[in-house]
């Protein structure tokens, strides 16, 4: 397939890995430390796993697997307001895959559809709107979740309803956004990461420029990476080359895609549609400012969160949770008390166990989920 | 009650265009729709004699050492028909190959028919006669049934069992457990085609494209293996669960490592795309004619020739080995050379946007 | 974090709701092309492009040449070193 395969390219990858592991013996670390790299889009981190890439990196480079899985940090108060709309007789709930395992407080989407409730899902908006269209007599709830990249694809499919007049579909919004998470994620003081690989898909959505305060204020460098390994291997090498020379700034490895304005026409639709929440709340990372979207009076009659009785009830992470400290990179995954034991992807505890994006289910999956073999990557 | 037996009545003809409850009642409806549709399709001498079993010889089951194979699968895909097969022959070549690959000859299906009311007679009667060509392909004999008819919503269109008797000859003795370190591991063909072909074919993700499904019988593909690589330890058919679910029960049975190299796995483009389109991994999508079989390494090379001779092997190639490192864990090379655990899934393989 | 993949326009199917076909790997998917297009790109220009599909949107052109060079330039990192192998190797070191 052109535009995948030939970064996928084994050969390449060889001279990447050896110009990582010679910037890596070059670069000085305080107390000796491994560099801490984030990535910040689950989607690096599927890649990361899925390619191996971890264990052959050097073991100065120490990859921090981000929060950029919306479905991982999704808390359960929503799930639980999520469950309370699929469950109502005239609703047919749509989602991504994503969600369906996502436990709530008492159960999941997928229970809920065992249970009775009409839960269906779509690759699509688009294909949920389809549904409202084909069925007038039932209420088509969107679940709506994702960052930036996701956002312009629901804004859009309310334009269109709202164009065809269809009045039986809403979304139940809980979209998030990147650059206040990131910020909070900086703010905190047990944090060590020195550099970040910027997610690729956001940054196609918003451009570059939203980034600039990271190498300004913070002073650590970013750069904007697609989701082929090439791309990942190709901006690591960025990133160290920046480390080597001294330098901090935001750069785009990823310029096939990302042009550094964003998508006018993508950002203008979420403009219209949706406003920005004074806080949301986060599975793992708690409440930050800003970082959630809602919809905007004008388009109330399509906000499922206005339409129908939805609980809100706030429902605190489990205690013996520590996500946060793996999102910030504190401890590793395998280093959680409850790793393998109490939280698994058939029960999971904490929100990074839930997806297959989130880091602890990507290490429980590829490591064969005990707590020694959890790190088969990183002791290689 | 075996059925499927008065052929020597008054044969009647099947008006309706939809099965309703009256074709399952027991009363002349229920002939009509079990001889015009089913009999007519399966006719044999086995099931010919009014009895309510069928009753079976076989030269084979004489032999000395020789044992019997019995298994049973149930169908419930959706849609019930698709590009490169149906729930009929799906029914047929996925319980031969549960006979194939532990080494039978398989020689005795039966098939059983849930059907819900308003199902069309026309359907049945393509499904029946898939299952035939199917039967007669894999050079195996129908040789009992049962429909049953039930109201509306207690099943989704048609739901078919079929269990099937095979002959295992004395001196094949395939099994999981008895893969060794340094064996040789061989798909016969291309990976996910089945799993693929049936997410497009549900339309609801509207995707398109030229993806038949796997599905056939491969009995003959594995008698061609076995005599040509009379050592072969074990084979497995990859169903649900796909390829990574196989290899996973066969380290554990065997308590060996398995490790495979991505670089070699056999994938249709159009696999790879709905793969890259919903997220998934192809490891992972069922196959309904592909199989994984575990040989020593001095007749590795004499079975891959066999199976490439065959049609059911035309794509077979090496894609990894049993080691002694790592029991009862797979682990593949991916492209880059690095290593991931590939393990069973927890549940079933959701499309995903993340 | 938001699966995107490659593919072409092969068709424009409904120019005025914005709607076209794409095909990803041989497999064809209705796409909306509305974050793609403008005055001074209509919709009918998008037919052969290649775009980055995300849950049945084009959410961005490809910019081809911008890809050669990102490959060109890995391909020359590969380069380069096999020639500091090369003058290693042959300095006996």
């Amino acid at each position: 397939m052109k535009y995948v395969d030939e970064f996928r390219d084994p050969e390449k990858a060889k001279a990447l890995f050896r110009e990582i592991e010679a910037l890596a013996q070059r670069i000085e670390t305080k107390d000796g430390k491994p560099l801490q790299v984030m990535e910040v889009c689950g989607g690096h981190t599927h890649s990361i796993f899925r390619y191996g890439l971890e264990a052959m990196l050097p073991e100065k480079i120490e990859l921090v697997h981000g929060p950029g899985c919306p479905v991982c940090v999704l808390p359960m108060g929503r799930v639980d307001d999520c469950l309370a709309l699929a469950e109502r007789p005239e609703v047919i709930f749509t989602t991504f895959g994503d969600a369906m395992r996502v436990p709530g407080s008492r159960k999941s989407l997928m229970q809920a559809k065992a249970e009775g409730a009409d839960v269906r899902m779509v690759y699509s908006p688009l294909d949920a709107l389809a549904l409202a269209r084909d069925n007038p007599e039932r209420e088509v709830v969107f679940f709506a979740l994702g960052f930036e990249t996701t956002m312009p694809s629901t804004a859009l499919t309310v334009l269109q309803a709202e164009a065809e007049g269809i009045a039986n579909f809403s979304l139940f919004c809980n979209h998030i956004t990147i650059i206040p998470t990131i910020k909070a994620i900086l703010d905190s003081p047990d944090l060590r990461v020195d550099g970040f690989l910027g997610p690729g898909h956001v940054s196609m959505v918003i451009g570059n420029r939203p980034y600039d305060f990271i190498a300004r204020h913070y002073r650590r460098p970013l750069v904007i990476a697609g989701f082929e390994p090439l791309d990942i291997l190709h901006a690591l090498w960025m990133l160290l080359t920046q480390f080597a020379e001294g330098r901090c700034e935001i750069e785009n490895q990823y310029d096939r895609i990302v042009d550094g304005e964003g998508n006018r026409q993508a950002l203008e639709a979420v403009a219209k549609v949706f406003e920005l929440r004074e806080f949301f709340e986060w599975r793992g990372l708690g409440s930050i400012d800003h970082s959630g979207l809602r919809m905007r009076e004008a388009y109330a009659r399509f906000d499922a969160e206005r339409r129908f009785p939805v609980p809100q009830v706030k429902i605190a992470d489990p205690a013996s949770c520590q996500c946060g400290e793996v999102l910030k990179g504190v401890i590793k995954p395998w280093q959680c008390k409850v790793f393998g034991t109490a939280c698994t992807p058939e029960t999971p505890v904490g929100a990074l166990m839930v997806s297959s994006e989130g880091s602890c289910a990507a290490y429980y999956q590829y490591g064969g989920g005990s707590r020694e073999r959890a790190p088969v990557e990183a002791a290689e | 009650m075996n059925v499927m037996t008065p052929a020597n009545s008054p044969s009647g003809r099947l008006r309706a265009e939809r099965v309703t409850l009256a074709h399952g009642g027991g009363g002349k409806a229920m002939r009509d729709l079990i001889e015009d549709v089913f009999v007519a399709a399966f006719r044999n001498p086995e099931m010919g004699e009014m009895e309510d079993q069928a009753r079976l010889t076989s030269a084979a089951l004489a032999e000395p050492g020789a044992r019997l194979a019995f298994t049973t699968d149930s169908f419930v895909v959706d849609p019930l028909e698709f590009p490169g097969g149906d729930i009929g022959k799906i029914a047929v070549c996925g319980t031969v190959n549960d006979l194939a690959v532990g080494g039978a000859r398989p020689l005795w299906l039966s098939a059983a028919f849930i059907i819900e009311e308003g199902v069309e007679v026309a359907l049945l009667r393509r499904i029946a006669e898939s299952m035939r060509g199917a039967a007669e392909e894999a050079g195996v004999v129908i040789v009992t049934g049962d429909t049953k008819v039930v109201g509306r919503g207690a099943a989704d269109k048609l739901f078919v069992t079929t269990s099937g008797l095979g002959v295992i000859p004395a001196e094949r003795h395939l099994a999981a457990s008895r893969v060794q370190a340094g064996d040789v591991a061989i798909v016969n063909g291309v990976l996910g085609d089945h799993g693929a072909a049936i997410l497009a074919a549900r339309g609801d993700l509207a995707l398109s494209g030229d993806i038949p499904s796997d599905c056939r019988s491969l009995n003959g593909l594995m008698e061609a293996v076995i005599a040509a690589a009379p050592a072969v330890r074990a084979a497995r058919d990859a169903t649900r669960g796909g390829l990574a679910s196989a290899l996973n029960e066969i380290a554990q049975a065997a308590e060996v490592g398995i490790e495979i190299d991505e670089a070699v796995l056999p994938l249709r483009s159009e696999v790879k795309g709905v793969c890259e389109i919903l997220g998934l991994d192809p490891l992972y999508l069922a196959n309904e004619g592909t199989l994984v079989l575990f040989v020593p390494e001095p007749q590795a090379e004499a079975a891959l020739a066999a199976m490439r001779a065959h049609p059911a092997g035309e794509g077979a190639v090496v894609i990894g080995r049993a080691v002694e490192a790592h029991p009862a864990t797979v682990v593949m090379k991916t492209l880059f050379g690095g290593q991931r655990i590939v393990d069973m899934l927890v549940g079933e393989q959701l499309p995903r946007i993340c | 974090m938001c699966l995107g993949i490659p593919g072409r326009i092969v068709e424009i199917s409904d120019a005025a709701n914005k709607l076209a076909t794409v095909e990803i790997g041989g497999v064809r998917r209705p796409v909306n092309i509305a974050c793609i297009v403008d005055e001074e790109y209509p919709v009918e220009r998008c037919l052969g492009d290649w775009v980055l599909v995300h849950v049945g949107f084009a959410m961005s052109r490809i910019d081809e040449e911008q890809a050669a060079r990102t490959l060109e330039a890995l391909t020359e990192l590969g380069e380069v070193q096999a020639e500091l192998a090369a003058m290693r190797g042959s300095g006996g070191g």
